[in-house]
């Protein structure tokens, strides 16, 4: 068998997978996030809340309507979307003029009482969700088993991310938004409806983190604390990748998972914070992050 | 950017929070009134195998004692110690400070470990019965602590010992890398060693922030091992058996051997990934007369949570707690030395465990038992999960006290 620093090959091509799995993840949502602070300057701690509450949802548009997984996955992002929309119309619009603190602190506590909310009423073990049937079933990669369903996960991550970046920067539309963050007023004197456009940015941004949720629901457990275990390290990912940019926060999350994957191996106990050890790394080094401009 | 860290404002909140919410409690005034503290995890890992379940438990203890026709007032109170040591110690000290008489349940035996050692400085009685190191009755132990329901020495020997004894000698193991998860990996390591067996490695996984095994179970899977032994619980238990039947180890003929699995974790699971497993308790709901007969009255106090060997082991607890007040008077309550003295003089009796006794070490002796989940056809009502398999005499089911090292206990 060949080896590679001591540990056979096939084990480090699995590890390699299963990263690049979970960077999925770390993309998805950073990108979410990335695109709420770049454009809304919010720094939006609910997002772990948003996904889970998407993958909630999923398991409720199954148990209690009959709905199926292929439906969620569109109709969970709305749904969740639709709730940013009102949240950011009813509560984060009020802070824009206040310090950034402000928005962290509001979006904390909303996040805790999603949390609190279906803990008190699921518990914290949570409940669980099958894969639709069509994704069931193992692949023989030959050096290691793979899910189909995470195979899934990994085609349904990067097409999401590749359209969330040719929407943002290649199309009309992105280029408005871009435009309303850099000069609201301008681009409201050409007869945009900017508050309209933030909000259903933030919806947009809500509704990625939903979409992540829906495909989580079958991997994990589908628990309250799904979201704030995850949201610490998606994070890191953002300042790693750098503040606001959407390109920087896809990539770093997937160079992250493999990372993590790794070390897995190598130092199983390290893993919680090898992810914090790069980051404090690219600060030293980059303090505006990988992909970031110094304001 | 400032970047306020998530977790010491969390931390703050949580003891800002657990002093003020606090209940005044009463002053001992002339009527015979008793404060017992639940500190539990009511929002992690561990919140469905303590939580609100042993806080039902606690009350029907009380209920079935008859604590107000025999004219006690009882107060019972609650407090989430977040599977943080630090917070569960202080809650502790807080609480003990008040007045509560006894602290009870505390999942997390690095939060019980530090709570024993609050319990003998304040001479307060502490009955934990949701933690699982052998320490407690060990070199950690003392004359305020009372360690009901289980421990890693009788999980490592039942389960470890039952998987051994099924020809599963080589085994990798999936460990919480903290003083539960590493102290149960070296104790059925032993057990596996001198039965003649092999460990062909360890993957020790950050505590409580793992949610993703998906990466030590390919490592398990690459090893050839027999057994795959799940050195965790709760949640993490419960992702890692799903997660190993989504990389197709079981079905690939590899064991697992889940240390310690409750039956919350076995609801949570689903019986059609957890059909055929192997764990140990030391309650099970549907044994006998006796315990369906507790379950069904503390039910309706906790919906959809059957109670599991830790949260009855509050009820044991209590109730016997309650008899020994009862011998030597309310004052002599707050005095925990002899309040657990008292405890330890008499035979213990109830309906979750029926009649066992408590080591001078601080042991709840009492038999375990090895369970085998059944198939989903073989349940026939809800929660009817378990087929007895064997049952260990308390003397075979815990460490001899000589061989622990702990203080009390004389040469």
């Amino acid at each position: 068998m060949i080896m590679i620093f001591g540990k056979p090959a096939p084990l480090l091509f699995g590890q390699l997978l299963l990263g690049i799995i979970n960077g999925s993840f770390y993309a998805m949502l950073s990108m979410g996030l990335a695109i709420i602070f770049g454009l809304l300057k919010i720094i939006n701690f609910a997002h772990g809340a948003m996904f889970m509450v998407g993958a909630f949802v999923t398991w409720g548009l199954l148990n209690y309507l009959g709905i199926n997984y292929w439906w969620a996955l569109l109709l969970s992002p709305v749904i969740v979307g639709a709730l940013g929309y009102v949240l950011e119309r009813t509560v984060i619009r009020r802070i824009y003029k206040l310090d950034i603190l402000y928005g962290l602190l509001l979006t904390f506590g909303f996040a805790q009482v999603l949390q609190g909310g279906l803990t008190n009423y699921y518990g914290s073990s949570g409940v669980s969700y099958d894969p639709p049937d069509l994704l069931s079933g193992v692949w023989d990669l030959g050096f290691m088993y793979l899910p189909v369903y995470r195979g899934f996960v990994i085609f349904a991550a990067v097409i999401m991310c590749g359209a969330t970046w040719l929407l943002i920067e290649k199309t009309k539309l992105g280029a408005l938004l871009r435009a309303a963050t850099e000069n609201p007023s301008l681009v409201q004197s050409f007869g945009v409806n900017v508050p309209r456009l933030i909000a259903l940015t933030f919806a947009g941004g809500v509704a990625l983190a939903a979409f992540a949720g829906v495909l989580a629901a079958p991997l994990y457990a589908v628990n309250p604390d799904m979201g704030s275990e995850l949201i610490n390290t998606v994070f890191a990912v953002v300042v790693i990748g750098g503040m606001g940019s959407i390109g920087g926060a896809i990539l770093t999350g997937f160079g992250l998972g493999i990372i993590e994957g790794f070390t897995d191996v190598f130092y199983p106990p390290g893993s919680a914070v090898v992810v914090f050890v790069v980051m404090a790394a690219v600060l030293l080094a980059r303090p505006a992050g990988l992909f970031g401009k110094l304001a | 950017m400032k970047k306020i860290s998530r977790r010491s404002v969390l931390g703050t909140a949580a003891v800002a929070a657990a002093a003020t919410t606090l209940p005044s409690l009463p002053a001992r005034a002339q009527s015979k009134s008793l404060t017992i503290g639940v500190c539990s995890d009511f929002s992690g890992t561990y919140s469905d195998i303590g939580g609100k379940t042993s806080v039902a438990c606690v009350q029907q203890a009380l209920e079935d004692f008859g604590a107000d026709k025999k004219g006690y007032d009882v107060t019972v109170i609650q407090g989430d110690h977040q599977n943080k040591p630090d917070i569960g110690a202080g809650l502790a000290r807080q609480w003990f400070d008040q007045g509560v008489d006894l602290l009870i349940d505390v999942p997390n035996s690095a939060v019980g470990l530090a709570i024993a050692g609050v319990a003998a400085e304040k001479n307060k009685a502490y009955i934990n019965s949701n933690s699982a190191t052998s320490k407690l009755t060990g070199t950690a132990c003392n004359a305020q602590t009372i360690h009901w329901t289980y421990d890693t020495y009788m999980l490592s020997h039942s389960t470890g010992g039952a998987m051994v004894a099924q020809g599963g000698k080589s085994w990798f193991f999936i460990t919480a890398n903290y003083a539960f998860g590493t102290l149960l990996r070296d104790q059925t390591t032993a057990v596996v060693k001198a039965a003649g067996g092999t460990v062909l490695g360890d993957a020790a996984y950050p505590f409580p922030q793992t949610t993703d095994f998906s990466s030590f179970l390919v490592q398990a899977q690459s090893s050839g091992a027999q057994v795959l032994g799940l050195a965790n619980a709760g949640k993490d238990t419960v992702n890692s058996i799903k997660q190993a039947h989504q990389f197709g180890i079981t079905q690939s003929g590899m064991k697992i051997a889940a240390l310690l699995v409750f039956i919350n974790d076995v609801h949570a699971i689903g019986l059609e990934i957890a059909q055929g497993l192997i764990l140990t308790e030391s309650f099970y709901w549907n044994m006998n007369d006796r315990t369906r007969a507790f379950t069904s009255r503390v039910l309706p106090k906790t919906p959809n949570n059957y109670p599991s060997m830790g949260q009855a082991g509050c009820y044991a607890g209590v109730t016997h707690f309650m008899k020994a007040v009862d011998v030597i008077g309310v004052d002599a309550a707050s005095n925990g030395a002899a309040v657990v003295a008292q405890m330890k003089k008499m035979p213990t009796d109830d309906d979750a465990f029926g009649h066992c006794y408590i080591r001078e070490d601080g042991r709840f002796m009492c038999p375990s038992y090895l369970f085998q989940v059944k198939k989903p056809g073989e349940s026939s009502t809800p929660w009817d999960y378990y087929t007895k398999l064997h049952t260990t005499s308390a003397q075979d089911s815990f460490a001899s006290p000589a061989t622990e090292g702990c203080p009390l206990v004389k040469a």
